[in-house]
């Protein structure tokens, strides 16, 4: 508040005897800047100080002057505070003295230890992602004997979810990068003359690779964090310990109904990815490199063989249980803070997104190398 | 601090904020007019009237539902209700007038329900944040022992200030979300259920803390509570919120006597009973 009738702090040698110090003005909080300056130009061998003349006293004022106290070597009682203040200054004196010690240390040993930790807590994700994938799998396996706990509702909701309504996106992003393939792969075909080569260029590389990668990258993004996101905000409400008091557990209840949805949408969103990479190279052919549909459509049925297919949809069930996998994990991994289910979030997104990537090229060489 | 000078000056009459109105003057701290609040077809508030006066500790109370955080939420300008007038520090708090408003935020401090401290500070930075805000020219020392200092006042040991929100239990919460709002020494302070979830023990004495820092930095304190515990130990005065009004205000004696189905039933059931006979007790 804008305060007309407050006065700056002020420090006068009181004019009888040279050591008594008289102040007066407002020691508050607005006037920190100026407390400093003058306490810092108090003249020395003070032992007395007379603050019964401040008009406007509040913590920031009494503090300054326990410093100034501290510094100038005071005993705190040289002051004389006016009889409305003594409540503060005794409150706050009460309290103003020990201190906490400063944690973080720096230097090339706490580096390395940093470093250790870092790798230390990379190797326990790891394990902790089997682990995982092992137990889920155990309690899979489990609700075939016991059919009652599997939750139809929640896996039918998460398949809509995850699967219906990433079709729309998933249908565009392949639709434009087969046109886009289609393109590029007709301007250096042209220069061999082999330009309906284009076709077998689009269909192999999306069958095999692009519908089912584009799909589990799309996924990886949309999926995972939002099942990290869920799932970690459960933890940090304590909904998820609530689950385990009520007898339920919450890998039946909030992972295998995600991870059913995902294992029976991502083979049917690649499939649809699929089909919309065809599309977009067979709209490109029609009608910028002069191959009419129906030539396209010929030449496709001529040259491509099923096993692309297979290859690109055996894919997909292993991409949907990783995705999975890591956005529970990280979820049930969240710790309390609200800036916790953020960095679990990213961490799932990037975990994600490279493992797919990584298994994506496992998978080629090993199909190569088997020769299908 | 032996010698008492009897210099006085009207600013320091007794011992009040600097910048609260003085208790001669009649002038309330904070004033409701004519509030109402809605929710769709709800109306929580129809005519709500209220005056808190300077240097005393309000609590507010009536069942769950009836407005109470609503009422908090309006006078903060957290919510803008649909009719009323609200005046804070001889301010208005409905204005759209961005320095008014600041310098009502600047000088009003709020405890929330949950303390909620930023999840991702630690305490000593949930303190730092409001005097970086407004006192960014501060030293990084002072600023630092300041904060030291405030949650010390709320009473936390010192090396709580490095510790995360999430480190703390329910109690050391409320300590730390107390101690940042009374970062800026603001002269009136909000109270959203402080003692709620805390033990008794833990109640009485965050009960007592209240009191203490009332009367050490003249704060007023509007507190929205259901202890009843807290009623009698610590507030002047008692508001009751009911019908969609305050239907009565006053000290909570007479409060206790006023005519009013709820009244009558939150003062004379069997919880009121033994937490006047604890009152009575101890006095």
């Amino acid at each position: 508040m804008t305060d007309t009738t407050a006065h700056p702090p002020q420090i006068d040698a009181d004019d009888a005897s040279p050591s008594r110090l008289r102040l007066s003005g407002s020691w508050t909080l607005d006037y920190a800047g100026q407390i400093g300056t003058a306490l810092g130009g108090a003249p020395g061998g003070v032992d007395a100080i007379d603050a019964t003349g401040v008009e406007r006293l509040d913590s920031v004022g009494v503090l300054q002057l326990l410093r100034f106290a501290r510094r100038a070597d005071l005993e705190f009682d040289v002051f004389t505070f006016h009889e409305s203040h003594q409540a503060l200054v005794s409150a706050i004196e009460d309290v103003a003295d020990d201190r906490p010690r400063k944690k973080r240390e720096y230097g090339v040993s706490a580096a390395l230890e940093r470093l250790g930790r870092a790798v230390h807590n990379n190797w326990r994700e790891a394990m902790a992602l089997v682990g995982f994938l092992g137990e889920t799998q155990i309690k899979l396996l489990r609700m075939f004997k016991e059919p009652g706990r599997f939750r139809p509702t929640a896996t039918v909701h998460h398949m809509e979810q995850v699967g219906l309504d990433a079709v729309p996106l998933v249908a565009l992003l392949c639709f434009l990068v087969g046109a886009v393939v289609a393109f590029l792969g007709a301007n250096i075909l042209r220069d061999f003359g082999a330009q309906i080569f284009v076709v077998e260029l689009v269909s192999i590389s999306f069958l095999r690779e692009f519908g089912v990668l584009l799909t589990a990258i799309v996924l990886a993004g949309r999926t995972a964090s939002a099942f990290t996101a869920q799932i970690g905000a459960m933890v940090s409400r304590e909904e998820v310990d609530a689950i385990r008091t009520l007898g339920m557990d919450p890998i039946d209840l909030l992972v295998i109904p995600r991870m059913l949805a995902l294992l029976v949408m991502l083979p049917m969103l690649t499939f649809i990815a699929m089909i919309f990479g065809l599309l977009g190279g067979l709209t490109v052919g029609a009608y910028s490199l002069d191959i009419p549909p129906q030539q396209y459509l010929a030449r496709m049925h001529e040259t491509m063989e099923l096993r692309h297919f297979l290859v690109g949809l055996a894919k997909a069930p292993v991409f949907a249980l990783l995705i999975s996998l890591i956005g529970c994990l990280e979820g049930l991994q969240v710790e309390g803070t609200a800036q916790s289910v953020g960095e679990r979030t990213t961490s799932s997104v990037v975990q994600s997104i490279s493992m797919v990537i990584i298994l994506d090229a496992f998978f080629a060489i090993w199909f190569m190398e088997m020769g299908v | 601090m032996s010698r008492m000078s009897n210099a006085t000056s009207k600013a320091m009459s007794d011992g009040m904020h600097p910048l609260c109105p003085s208790r001669e003057s009649g002038q309330p701290i904070v004033s409701v007019r004519g509030l109402v609040n809605r929710f769709g077809e709800q109306v929580v508030h129809d005519g709500l009237d209220l005056d808190v006066r300077p240097g005393e500790i309000i609590g507010i109370v009536g069942g769950s539902g009836t407005g109470k955080s609503v009422l908090m939420r309006a006078i903060l300008g957290l919510r803008e209700p649909q009719a009323g007038q609200i005046d804070v520090l001889g301010l208005n708090a409905l204005t759209d007038d961005a320095t008014q408003r600041r310098a009502i935020e600047r000088n009003t401090g709020v405890l929330f329900q949950d303390g909620a401290l930023f999840s991702s500070l630690t305490v000593g930075e949930n303190v730092q944040v409001p005097l970086k805000e407004y006192h960014g020219d501060l030293p990084d020392s002072l600023r630092y022992e300041l904060a030291l200092l405030k949650v010390k006042l709320a009473g936390l040991p010192a090396d709580a200030l490095n510790k995360l929100p999430s480190q703390l239990s329910g109690g050391m919460r409320k300590r730390a979300g107390l101690a940042r709002a009374l970062a800026l020494d603001p002269p009136l302070l909000f109270l959203d259920e402080p003692t709620a979830g805390l033990d008794p023990i833990g109640a009485a004495a965050f009960d007592r803390l209240i009191r203490t820092l009332q009367q050490a930095l003249g704060l007023t304190v509007f507190l929205i509570t259901h202890d009843l515990d807290t009623l009698y130990a610590i507030c002047d005065r008692v508001a009751v919120i009911a019908d969609r009004k305050i239907v009565v205000c006053a000290p909570i004696q007479e409060v206790e006597r006023f005519d009013h189905p709820w009244v009558h039933e939150y003062f004379h059931g069997p919880r009121a009973r033994a937490a006047r006979t604890t009152r009575e007790a101890a006095s």
